[in-house]
């Protein structure tokens, strides 16, 4: 193998300027220096010893996989803290094993190639992309010989219709598509809330009683019956409400109307990107979406006070009943969620 | 010939049978010796397109268990805090194969643990490849395959972490349908036609599935035998070194040493992956529930490759929501989540042929720069790291907050001025580093090596004994090619007629100024032989260097 000599990799771009060229040349490739496998016998038994013995470490590791599988069961009558325990020493005996049986096989193939296969340099010469002229004009002329046959560019009604009817013939691949789903009419301005919906606890269920609400209480709300919707978790996805009583002196004077007794419910989903916004500060009076951190200040009627969201949460108006439990005085007063095109 | 072995008989045997029927011998000649260069970060390429094996293989496993179904079920499964509770059949099924199929748990890991892995790979393996230039001619297309590849990744990644329908990636599914809602005049519509109506509704479970084992993948698969069939057609691209030239290629060849290497290599990227999904949980659904609009948890994070753009939400200030004619529009949503990714991929896109009007450079380049060798496109990448990075951070801003105990206004009020300034800084900074170490290798080649030998003379003065690099050695600082600003051409032509394309050329030369003003230029022989001339201390070392003075340039 002679591929090692200096002037096969020589550079043959050199502008001669005076007596120095002006430009330095490629030296070629530096002398092939040897491994300590390839003067040693020894080593390069050490060498093929080491990589047997991965290829074995491999065969025991797909052993430990076959006997942890079967060896290792998952018992449902074992309790709920014993049953998790089981679970991880499965996964970490499988994971091992089959961790082990691949690596011995990648490890020792590597490292055989890197210390008992020749190691010597050798070089490929690479070719322009581009074909030759000749080449070139043969392939323009087939090209022109294929248009000329077909008569493409001499039978323009031919050209054009075919234009027409490829141009044509993708719409009813798109058109197909229109029953993926309904048009979105009012949907999205609607939620499940009616005036005299009672308010009840999320997830437990329940309606509230007025006096439950101590000050500073917080509670998760749903609309009642909103189990036995259609879709209830698109249902759930707007009507969710967080209700919470401050000071009455504490909430701003536009929010009293909605408001009883210094309890208020607004929407807990985000008029940012539709988070829920579940976080709430019992100190500031804030709520923040743990999403992108947009911060609504309670007491300013939900406003936005910090993050990417620019609309107050809306609030659901609520009174009482006559048994005292709470309930909607009216709907939202406007769509809930995030912004889209047609909302205002 | 008389004493084949039987095995080498049934070789010989099937080896014409393979060539009578298929040429086989033609394939073996033309590919089996193929030279491939070696170096370590060619391996990043390698680990993106084994870790995708790994995905299509665990994934197909998953598939034996998953029910594609958003239909409610009662979980009554061994995972005792769920129990009795209304779950789709989708959050259903990931738990039977997490908690009752052995090793069900070991692959969906895997499987997470891979997905993970392969995007990595593939974001160092493309800044390794713009970093060194290798997306230049001719391997523009290869550069954009792999550009629509990753944002591929991305979303192949997204679709199968919300069709398990758990609490975590529900809310990620809701963040997603609010950026589709906001697209001005169509969101709605967009929206009820993915999500089969309102969100959730029941349709994207089945939808997200075909398009995570299907669709998706069957076009990243041909993608990447295309991918793969242009570094055949091109050649692998090689380091500069001595003996490395443009028209060569140096290394070692297929069979064996890459079959070894790479098959080994293989291996070793699945047993790191197994490995991984023994020892360390990944998202574990079950801890996070079923999904509910309701509830949601503090410090809620999206899988990283995610978290660019969940950044960009965050540090996006709200108030740029307006109301126009009846109508919202919510830049608030569609500049951080569609202009912002559209303006960083699309000049990542075109790079290589922006690079290319500006240099006028048609030629095709088959050996790397060195980054440094090339300071204004170092520091563009750099640049490009910084805001990712800057906006991961944002993404991250509640984590980073709680653990440094910061405040998170702050946090996002630094962020919403640092994605500006930071990535320009980085620019600066990192071009300046690229030219102090372009002159420092001139250095080098004018004046030697350091040995650490100090001398002092009989006249008392003290120097540093410096040792010429041999020609091997010095041949990697002096031979790259730095190009000079595009010189201007006058207005006018000879003749006295405007110029087409003035203005254009005009910006052509201000870009190419911007780009090589500051260009350092390799040393030459004649600058060399005169810093011999004048350096009498070098004079001395080219005598009784510590090494032999080979092409000391004399």
């Amino acid at each position: 193998m002679s591929t090692n000599e200096p002037d096969h990799g020589g550079s043959d771009v050199a502008v001669h300027d005076g007596d120095l060229p002006a430009r330095f040349e490629n030296p070629g490739l530096p002398e092939h220096k040897h491994r300590l496998t390839d003067t040693d016998p020894k080593a390069a038994r050490r060498a093929e010893k080491q990589v047997a013995l991965l290829f074995v470490l491999s065969i025991v590791g797909t052993l430990v996989m076959i006997v942890g599988y079967f060896a290792v069961k998952m018992d449902h009558g074992l309790g709920f803290l014993d049953y998790l325990d089981r679970l991880a020493l499965s996964n970490q005996i499988l994971g091992i094993g089959m961790a082990v049986s691949l690596l011995g096989i990648g490890v020792g193939a590597v490292h055989w190639a890197k210390t008992l296969m020749p190691d010597e340099e050798r070089i490929d010469y690479r070719h322009l992309q581009r074909g030759t002229d000749e080449e070139r004009a043969d392939a323009v002329e087939m090209l022109n010989t294929g248009v000329e046959e077909s008569g493409f560019a001499r039978r323009p009604l031919i050209r054009n219709t075919l234009i027409g009817a490829m141009a044509l013939f993708p719409l009813p691949g798109i058109i197909l598509f229109r029953d993926t789903g309904p048009l979105p009419e009012k949907v999205l301005t609607e939620t499940f809330w009616k005036a005299g919906d009672r308010l009840t606890l999320d997830p437990e269920g329940g309606p509230i009683k007025a006096s439950d609400m101590v000050l500073g209480a917080v509670a998760h709300v749903m609309p009642e019956g909103i189990e036995e919707a259609e879709h209830v978790l698109n249902e759930k996805a707007k009507a969710a409400v967080l209700l919470i009583r401050l000071e009455e002196d504490q909430l701003a004077p536009e929010s009293l109307d909605g408001a009883y007794g210094g309890i208020v419910a607004y929407s807990k989903i985000c008029t940012h990107m539709g988070c829920p916004v579940a976080l709430y500060e019992q100190r500031t009076h804030h709520l923040l979406c743990p999403c992108h951190q947009s911060t609504f200040d309670l007491t300013q009627n939900c406003k936005v006070i910090f993050g990417p969201a620019k609309r107050a949460l809306p609030q659901l108006p609520i009174t009482v009943d006559d048994e005292g439990y709470l309930v909607a005085a009216a709907p939202f007063g406007e769509p809930v969620g995030p912004s889209y095109w047609e909302r205002s | 010939m008389s004493t084949t072995s039987p095995l080498e008989k049934a070789g010989a045997t099937t080896g014409n049978w393979l060539d009578e029927r298929v040429g086989a011998s033609k394939v073996v000649k033309g590919f089996s010796r193929k030279i491939f260069p070696d170096h370590w970060s060619f391996m990043l390429g390698e680990v993106a397109l084994y870790s995708f094996v790994i995905l299509l293989l665990s994934g197909t496993f998953l598939t034996f268990w998953f029910v594609p179904s958003a239909g409610e079920t009662t979980y009554t499964g061994p995972y005792a805090p769920l129990a009795g509770q209304h779950v789709s059949e989708a959050f259903n099924s990931t738990l039977h194969l997490s908690f009752e199929v052995r090793g069900g748990l070991l692959m969906r890991q895997i499987h997470h643990w891979a997905a993970l892995v392969f995007v990595v790979s593939i974001i160092v393996h493309m800044f390794r490849i713009f970093f060194t230039g290798a997306f230049r001619k001719p391997r523009e297309l290869n550069w954009v395959i792999g550009m629509l590849l990753a944002i591929l990744a991305l979303i192949e990644g997204f679709l199968g972490y919300s069709m398990i329908d758990d609490l975590l990636s529900g809310n990620g599914l809701r963040i997603a349908q609010a950026i589709v809602l906001g697209i001005p005049v169509v969101g709605s519509y967009v929206s009820f036609f993915l999500f089969g109506g309102e969100f959730p509704g029941e349709a994207f479970v089945p939808r997200f599935f075909v398009l995570h084992v299907l669709l998706i993948p069957a076009i990243m698969l041909m993608l990447i035998t295309i991918h793969l069939i242009l570094v055949v057609v091109h050649k692998h691209t090689q380091y500069p070194g001595p003996g490395r030239t443009n028209n060569n290629v140096v290394g070692f060849p297929l069979f064996p040493i890459y079959t070894a290497k790479a098959g080994g290599f293989f291996f070793i990227v699945f047993g790191v992956i197994a490995l991984m999904g023994a020892l360390f949980q990944i998202n574990p659904v079950w801890i996070y529930g079923p999904y509910d609009p309701s509830p949601i948890g503090a410090g809620a994070q999206p899988d990283f490759y995610m978290g660019f753009l969940d950044g960009a939400v965050r540090i996006m200030p709200g108030f740029v929501e307006f109301e126009i004619f009846g109508h919202t529009v919510s830049p608030n949503i569609f500049i951080p989540t569609l202009v912002v990714p559209g303006l960083m991929v699309t000049p990542a896109l075109l790079y290589p042929w922006i690079e290319q009007w500006i240099t006028g450079d048609k030629r095709e380049h088959h050996l790397l720069d060195r980054p440094r060798n090339a300071p204004t496109r170092t520091a563009l990448g750099v640049m490009a790291i910084t805001l990712y990075v800057l906006l991961w951070i944002s993404g991250g801003n509640d984590i980073v907050a709680t653990h440094l105990h910061l405040s998170i206004n702050d946090i996002t009020y630094f962020m919403r001025v640092g994605v500006f300034v930071l990535p320009a800084l980085a620019y600066v900074i990192t071009k300046r580093i690229c030219i102090g170490l372009q002159r420092k290798d001139r250095e080098k080649v004018l004046h030697g090596r350091e040995t650490g030998r100090v001398f002092r003379t009989e006249e008392g003065e003290v120097f540093e004994l410096h040792a010429p690099l041999s020609a091997h050695d010095r041949w990697l600082l002096v031979g790259f090619d730095a190009p000079e600003p595009a010189q201007a051409l006058s207005a006018t032509d000879a003749a006295g007629v405007r110029r087409p394309g003035g203005r254009l050329e005009k910006l052509r030369q201000k870009i190419s100024k911007f780009y090589f003003e500051d260009r350092v230029a390799p040393v030459t022989p004649a600058e060399l032989a005169s810093a011999h001339h004048h350096g009498d201390h070098e004079e001395v070392t080219a005598g009784e260097g510590s090494k032999p003075a080979v092409g000391s340039g004399h």
